[in-house]
């Protein structure tokens, strides 16, 4: 298993260099650029101050060199700093990881938490009007597009009812109220982006469970369980939602990039200040070191969510042996 | 011919293939007779009548500037088919290509391939999107671009699974002795019969294509007014949202009736092409 595990680590280190220069080549290789932006808003700056920016950017050195610099930088987990206010790139992700981390825990609890007996309980109901209703819910689940949702329940509930905040993470007077109010604060900012975190990814999953039940109820084991008279609801709930289960492991493994890098849109639309929005301000801004360090991160989660994943698959199916 | 009897006759007994294969047709002609259909110039500005509610006269209401709601959108649709189907289009292209090359050399042209699956897979693949549309400025044929340029990683996948488990049958080998080159082999025998999981995942491709573009576009990073685009109708819709509902239902409403259609359209074709890959009802 250690074995395994380290191989695992040794492979992801070619993936994330390669990610980084696929990214550091797009960045680069494509036209505009910090200093065009800033001289488009200044008209008046002079050839002469345009390279005094390059070099202060370090980006007037050869391309090859500037990427060099930056593996150096990255291999002591140092991004470099910011364009726009000079501050370490480090720190600017880590004070806006915990919004994202935890938005997305919440809602993958969430998801764990519907979607798996939505999926058991359809699959158990086979050919009835549950299921039916079931197949066609998920279909428009699946189908909605999430900043759409977003709009349509910020209109209902923010400006039609006026019961929820339609942004940010906190009211701007929270700093001032007693602690209990500020959790409810909180929790009134966080409802309408879970619910929309979570509502796009449960008509998927739940399907995903559903097939993965079918699949192990007709398997002979169960047949087997069946037919020595357990109550249909262990034969479910005991034997084979433990082997339905397995596969869905995986699956949360496989929904953690679309989760962190998803959120980018409706981040944007909540004024949620999570790593989506660090990723759309700073490239608008072209603000490289910021947009490489997101990338790069981003893709570091998602290379340790999978790893995550085929470890806990290893330890919950003991048929599996590295 | 017995083929595409038999096909038509799967089709037209499965139930979501047929819903959704009616609706995608309406939307192209939708698309297709917008001029016809739309009333107003989908430019066409009117101060006078801006942000009217739904009426007799501007049946979906008027935006910020006074122009009518339903010809934005009509047109919209021309825009936002065009961009789904071009975008499939350019992923399909690579998706086949890699798929079909790494699947049929194997060897280091195969790990070097699916090795760069790996990677375009663990970007987080908004971000990627993000990024590139900033950089190379945003207009309806860079999203096109974009978009197919990092959607191709799944059909590679499954086309390479089909061709690894074509490759060695005896009528590819009877082929390879009789002389045929490789790329005669590769798209004359053995792509024809991988199609069915290219065709499930085109359509399953357009209704991506299209809710990435509207979500670029809703974030004005996709279809730049004055060009409608059912995203930037919504972007409206976000900074009218106190005062005009309706810039915010009815373009969701049309992104959503397309994105459902094919999906409904891609999971019977998938239920009728590739009985293996759907739920398990169909295999009882």
């Amino acid at each position: 298993m250690a074995r395994y595990i380290l191989k695992r680590l040794l492979l992801s280190i070619p993936i994330l260099f390669g990610i980084s220069l696929i990214t550091f080549a797009v960045i680069h290789i494509t036209p505009g650029g910090p200093t065009v932006v800033q001289s488009q808003m200044n008209a008046k700056m002079s050839p002469d101050s345009i390279a005094k920016l390059k070099t202060l950017y370090g980006l007037d050195k050869p391309l090859h060199l500037q990427y060099l610099n930056w593996l150096s930088r990255l291999a002591r987990f140092d991004f470099g700093e910011s364009f726009n206010d000079n501050r370490p790139v480090t720190e600017k992700i880590l004070e806006r990881l915990p919004a994202t981390l935890q938005l997305n825990i919440l809602s993958l609890l969430l998801l764990f938490l519907i979607a798996v007996p939505l999926g058991v309980y359809s699959a158990a109901q086979e050919n009835s009007v549950f299921e039916r209703l079931f197949t066609s819910l998920s279909f428009v689940g699946y189908s909605i597009p999430a900043f759409w949702l977003a709009l349509l329940l910020m209109l209902f509930f923010g400006v039609w009812l006026q019961w929820l905040p339609i942004s940010g993470m906190a009211s701007v007077n929270a700093a001032n109220m007693p602690p209990v109010l500020q959790i409810y604060d909180s929790i009134q900012h966080l409802l309408l982006p879970l619910f929309v975190s979570v509502f796009g990814s449960i008509a998927g999953l739940s399907r995903y469970m559903r097939s993965g039940m079918l699949e192990v109820i007709r398997q002979d084991y169960i047949r087997t369980a069946r037919a020595k008279g357990l109550p249909e609801r262990d034969v479910l709930l005991k034997h084979a939602l433990r082997n339905a289960l397995l596969p869905v492991i995986t699956i949360i493994g496989l929904s953690i990039p679309g989760l962190i890098s998803g959120g980018f849109i409706f981040e944007t639309i909540f004024a949620w200040p999570g790593m989506g929005r660090l990723a759309y301000e700073s490239a608008m801004s072209f603000d490289y070191p910021v947009i490489m360090g997101v990338v790069t991160a981003g893709a570091l989660l998602t290379l340790l969510g999978n790893l995550f994943a085929d470890i806990a698959y290893a330890f919950a199916d003991p048929r599996i042996r590295y | 011919m017995k083929e595409t009897l038999k096909f038509i006759k799967l089709f037209s007994a499965n139930k979501s293939a047929l819903i959704g294969g009616v609706l995608v047709i309406c939307l192209g002609v939708i698309a297709l007779a917008a001029p016809l259909l739309s009333g107003y110039a989908p430019d066409g500005q009117n101060m006078a009548e801006k942000l009217q509610p739904p009426s007799r006269l501007h049946l979906l209401g008027t935006d910020e500037l006074g122009r009518d709601v339903f010809s934005r959108m009509i047109f919209g649709s021309r825009i936002s088919l065009s961009v789904g189907f071009a975008a499939v289009f350019i992923s399909t292209l690579i998706g086949l290509l890699v798929g079909a090359v790494s699947g049929y050399f194997g060897g280091w042209i195969d790990q070097f391939f699916m090795r760069l699956v790996d990677i375009v897979l663990s970007v987080p693949a908004l971000f990627f999107i993000l990024m590139l549309v900033v950089f190379l400025g945003p207009s309806i044929f860079n999203v096109m671009v974009i978009i197919g340029l990092t959607t191709w990683t799944d059909l590679a996948r499954l086309v390479r699974a089909e061709v690894l488990s074509l490759k060695n049958r005896e009528y590819i080998l009877a082929a390879r002795a009789s002389g045929a080159s490789h790329a005669r082999i590769i798209i004359k025998h053995i792509l024809p019969n991988a199609m069915a999981p290219v065709f499930v995942s085109v359509t399953f491709g357009v209704a991506g294509a299209i809710l990435i573009e509207s979500g670029l576009s809703f974030l004005g990073l996709g279809v730049q007014p004055p060009d409608p685009s059912w995203g930037n109708i919504l972007t409206s819709g976000k900074d009218y949202i106190e005062t005009a509902w309706w810039l915010t239902a009815f373009p969701g409403m049309a992104i959503f009736a397309t994105i459902i259609s094919y999906n409904l359209l891609g999971e019977g074709l998938r239920n009728i092409l590739d009985p293996r890959l759907s739920g398990s009802k169909e295999r009882v």
